[in-house]
């Protein structure tokens, strides 16, 4: 009953804010409204028993990466809006009803599918350790190695093409 | 319902309160403290010995004129303040006065709550509170507090970035990312992370006073450079918010030095029984204690030493503190795994 | 009792929002925001099944997740950011010149 509660609270915060980031005016507040967003997304990973990703997702996603954006917003604030000019080439209100339609394709798969009744693949059982973050680090460290250090060595290449890309002269 | 909702309550009311008013007291604190170490006596006429200084303080910024440049973002205006000092507040829920005791019958634990992500949870939240700052400056429409408020945001995300790998090399230490199983693992040790960690201790040290944009790291609000940094266009009880911000900040800084490095709760020499005539000291007097050195070395280092420039802030934090504590967290591993084997 | 359906439900929403702001706003800014949203709805999901099944594997594909979109974040920005010093503009209608 609490997480029923929860959940529709955080669900319905979550996309509200989703919408406004979408439609706002003012890049700013938009870039705020983010933050906000991904706050509840963190909010809602523990709700779903996963503490060490929510505050992973506190700590680089609301902390780093919107950080990162607020910055570029703040160093490209025009004094015109750019979208000052209706193009005449787009079509807005298609757009929102293509989506709409994808939306309810979606929300009838997932509601009328089969997926609801999935075997438990549980693995827990053989790992050493209990505890959540533990067991991530477990699973990181030994059977998803490869990947770990493939995306250590994207972060690396991300971060110096970032600093290349930004760099006034070279 | 009494163990799950209103001692978590009760807990969060009287820690809330203690760091509000610790926090307005910090401001008596310091400009004592400055003033005996330049040979003069500080706030002396409000009550005696100044002790009623900080309400003045309050009452003052209190009734002072709000207001708002002309084509500022209202709502970005008015809530930078907030998001400035709510991240300060909200790290309290974790960290550990001292153990359980027992109280009217009942058995009380001194945190308010122990996530085991809990040194996490506290990195995290400190980061948030850069918005803060960024969106104080950007809201004035001003050229001071933006360039003031892009400069300090820049040192924060900096020294972020070294004070998280310092505390790496602490989790793998105490093996636990809960604040209480860190204590715990001290008092397992039988001796502070301060002697295991040295070179942690300190970058963590100096870390924590550029992230609280601390003298002598203090040149985003310094007056002279920069005609009072990010929060120039604030004034009445906004920046009083700032103001108090940046002092729950400090405390915070303190409470998790002296949570991680100092042993938290424990009494010096927890093993050595010679000192156990120090037993009946209640837990939380140790941390109040150690917290309150560490705020005092804070303050002592503000009145002593010059400000760094903005480009030996930055070549500090990026060229020494980072491979410093990159090369800790490394030496750390090895001895660890050695140690296991 | 909220199912692994209400999640999948959920994210999908917060997906079709992300594209809706990918395809009709104009400003790149937002558009890049848009994707972090698109991400954060496939996160969900994730974490979603891994809280059903028990098994801790979706969150660690979630922290990959995570990582992709900061790195994604950071090469984006740079490009805008040296996009924006050649030619003063971040609306993306402008931003159709393959060589100036």
């Amino acid at each position: 009953m609490g997480q029923a509660i929860a959940f529709y609270t955080l669900a319905a915060f979550i996309l509200g804010f989703a919408v406004l980031v979408v439609s706002t005016k003012d890049t700013v507040h938009s870039v705020l409204f983010l933050v906000l967003d991904f706050l509840f997304v963190a909010a809602l990973y523990v709700l779903l028993a996963a503490p060490f990703l929510a505050v992973i997702q506190v700590l680089v996603y609301a902390g780093g990466i919107v950080v990162l954006y607020l910055f570029v917003v703040m160093l490209v604030n025009l004094k015109r809006a750019p979208e000052a000019h209706h193009d005449p080439h787009r079509r807005t209100k298609l757009g929102f009803w293509l989506a709409a339609a994808v939306l309810v394709e979606l929300g009838a798969i997932a509601a009328y599918g089969p997926a609801a009744s999935a075997p438990a693949v549980t693995q827990t059982a053989a790992m050493p350790v209990s505890g959540n973050t533990e067991q991530v680090g477990w699973l990181l460290y030994t059977s998803y190695l490869i990947p770990f250090e493939i995306a250590s060595m994207l972060l690396l290449v991300a971060m110096i093409g970032a600093i290349v890309l930004a760099k006034r002269e070279l | 319902m009494v163990d799950n909702l209103i001692i978590p309550l009760l807990k969060i009311v009287i820690v809330l309160n203690a760091t509000l008013v610790a926090v307005t007291y910090m401001v008596l604190l310091e400009r004592k403290v400055i003033a005996w170490a330049q040979s003069r006596l500080g706030p002396m006429r409000v009550g005696p010995y100044g002790i009623l200084q900080p309400i003045a303080d309050a009452v003052k910024l209190m009734i002072k004129e709000d207001i708002t440049p002309t084509r500022a973002d209202k709502w970005v205006f008015t809530a930078a303040p907030i998001i400035a000092m709510v991240p300060a507040l909200i790290v309290y829920a974790v960290i550990p006065f001292g153990p359980e005791v027992s109280l009217f019958g009942r058995k009380i634990t001194l945190y308010i709550t122990d996530v085991n992500v809990g040194l996490l949870y506290v990195v995290s939240v400190t980061s948030v509170g850069v918005y803060g700052i960024i969106l104080a400056g950007y809201a004035s429409n001003s050229k001071y507090p933006l360039l003031a408020s892009l400069r300090a945001s820049a040192q924060l995300i900096s020294y972020e970035v070294a004070v998280t790998l310092t505390l790496v090399s602490v989790i793998l230490v105490a093996g636990s990312l809960s604040m209480v199983d860190i204590v715990r693992a001290q008092e397992h040790w039988h001796v502070w992370f301060a002697f295991i960690q040295p070179l942690a201790f300190g970058i963590f040290f100096i870390g924590g006073l550029a992230e609280t944009n601390r003298a002598p790291f203090d040149l985003p609000e310094a007056e002279q450079e920069l005609t009072g940094g990010f929060h120039t266009e604030y004034s009445g009880m906004r920046f009083a918010l700032f103001f108090l911000a940046e002092y729950a900040n400090m405390i915070v800084v303190s409470s998790v030095a002296t949570t991680l490095f100092l042993g938290g709760w424990l009494r010096p020499f927890p093993n050595v029984a010679a000192l156990g005539f120090l037993d009946p000291i209640p837990s939380w007097t140790w941390f109040l204690i150690k917290s309150f050195v560490f705020l005092y070395v804070f303050i002592w280092i503000r009145a002593t030493l010059p400000r760094y420039r903005y480009d030996q802030l930055m070549r500090l934090g990026w060229k020494v503190l980072i491979p410093l504590a990159i090369a800790n967290l490394v030496v750390t591993g090895i001895v660890k795994v050695v140690l296991a084997t | 009792m909220i199912t692994p359906t209400h999640y999948m439900l959920l994210s999908a929403a917060l997906f079709m929002i992300g594209v809706i702001g990918v395809m009709v706003r104009r400003n790149i800014i937002i558009i890049f925001m848009s994707i972090e949203l698109i991400l954060n709805a496939v996160n969900i999901n994730l974490v979603a099944f891994s809280n059903q099944l028990q098994n801790v594997i979706g969150q660690v594909f979630a922290i990959f997740v995570i990582a992709v979109a900061a790195a994604e974040a950071a090469v984006g920005l740079g490009i805008i950011l040296a996009f924006y010093r050649n030619k003063e503009t971040v609306n993306i209608d402008e931003m159709n010149l393959m060589r100036w």
